[in-house]
């Protein structure tokens, strides 16, 4: 159990870490799906086999591939890398990461201030996740429901393209 | 036998959601700031598995559903706006859009 644990704990933290300093998108991508798929192995370990396959099907699976699609019809070339590497430069990552850094060492206080015992390994089952979603949940299911229809309302709003009005009376009007 | 703790677990959360939130602040590609924001997002399902876990209730995973659901619906119109400033300013750069000349 520790080393299930651990190793896909790594491997999460140094996928994500190469997820921001790459600077071509795909390599990115790719590198964000290996941590997802480490932080789904992390998910089974702590005893949650539903959210796992649900973190790979649609975090790594739909997701992902929602964000590849964008890359390509981004349609971004080899002039893309060199204006990213010029962007990136190493004085940038000093404030922000110093400050991020003692948010980060104020929570391992915190974390590390009380001692509680470990984790059981006791499985929680698909089916005691389905009664609480619905039962317990069903209002949130609903907003979760509307959430992504409005989801699909402004996607396709934002996704459509102009119509060019053909009358010169009209050619003003969609500029 | 040697458990894995909460405290580790909230410490990963917290390790992946600091990485993500550098990655917010340092990027300027928008496609890169949107995967930061995913790590993040990520990083809160992690802390709400792993305490659902510890005290062995499914209102943790029940919580992940819900993170996972607005993950979703946020990527879908973000990566349409991206693809809208795209055609309309031909770059990424987020400081080059500060004007929102509609």
């Amino acid at each position: 159990m520790q080393l299930g644990f651990y190793i896909p704990a790594v491997i999460a933290i140094i996928s994500s870490i190469l997820v921001i300093t790459r600077v071509n998108a795909v390599h990115a991508l790719l590198y964000l799906i290996v941590s997802l798929f480490s932080v789904a192995v992390v998910f089974f370990t702590l005893g949650s086999p539903f959210a796992a396959a649900l973190e790979i099907i649609i975090y790594a699976g739909a997701i992902m591939v929602l964000f590849i699609f964008a890359v390509m019809l981004l349609n971004l070339g080899k002039e893309a890398d060199v204006e990213e590497k010029r962007l990136l430069n190493f004085k940038l990552w000093i404030g922000p990461g110093i400050l991020s850094l003692i948010l980060l060492i104020q929570l391992f206080v915190i974390l590390l201030s009380n001692n509680t015992s470990g984790i059981e390994s006791q499985i929680i089952t698909p089916k005691e996740v389905g009664i609480s979603l619905f039962h317990k949940y069903l209002l949130g299911v609903e907003l979760s429901g509307l959430l992504l229809m409005s989801g699909i309302v402004g996607a396709f709003y934002l996704g459509e393209k102009k119509k060019k009005s053909r009358h010169r009376f009209f050619q003003g009007e969609n500029k | 036998m040697n458990q894995v703790t909460l405290e580790i677990s909230l410490a990963l959360a917290g390790v992946l959601f600091i990485i993500g939130l550098i990655g917010v602040m340092v990027r300027r590609n928008i496609i890169f700031m949107l995967m930061s924001i995913e790590i993040m997002l990520n990083a809160s399902g992690l802390a709400f598995v792993a305490a659902g876990s510890k005290w062995m209730q499914a209102d943790g995973q029940v919580m992940f559903i819900f993170i996972l659901t607005m993950a979703a619906a946020e990527v879908s119109v973000g990566l349409a706006l991206i693809l809208k400033i795209y055609s309309r300013f031909k770059t990424l750069d987020a400081d080059s859009l500060n004007r929102m000349k509609g």
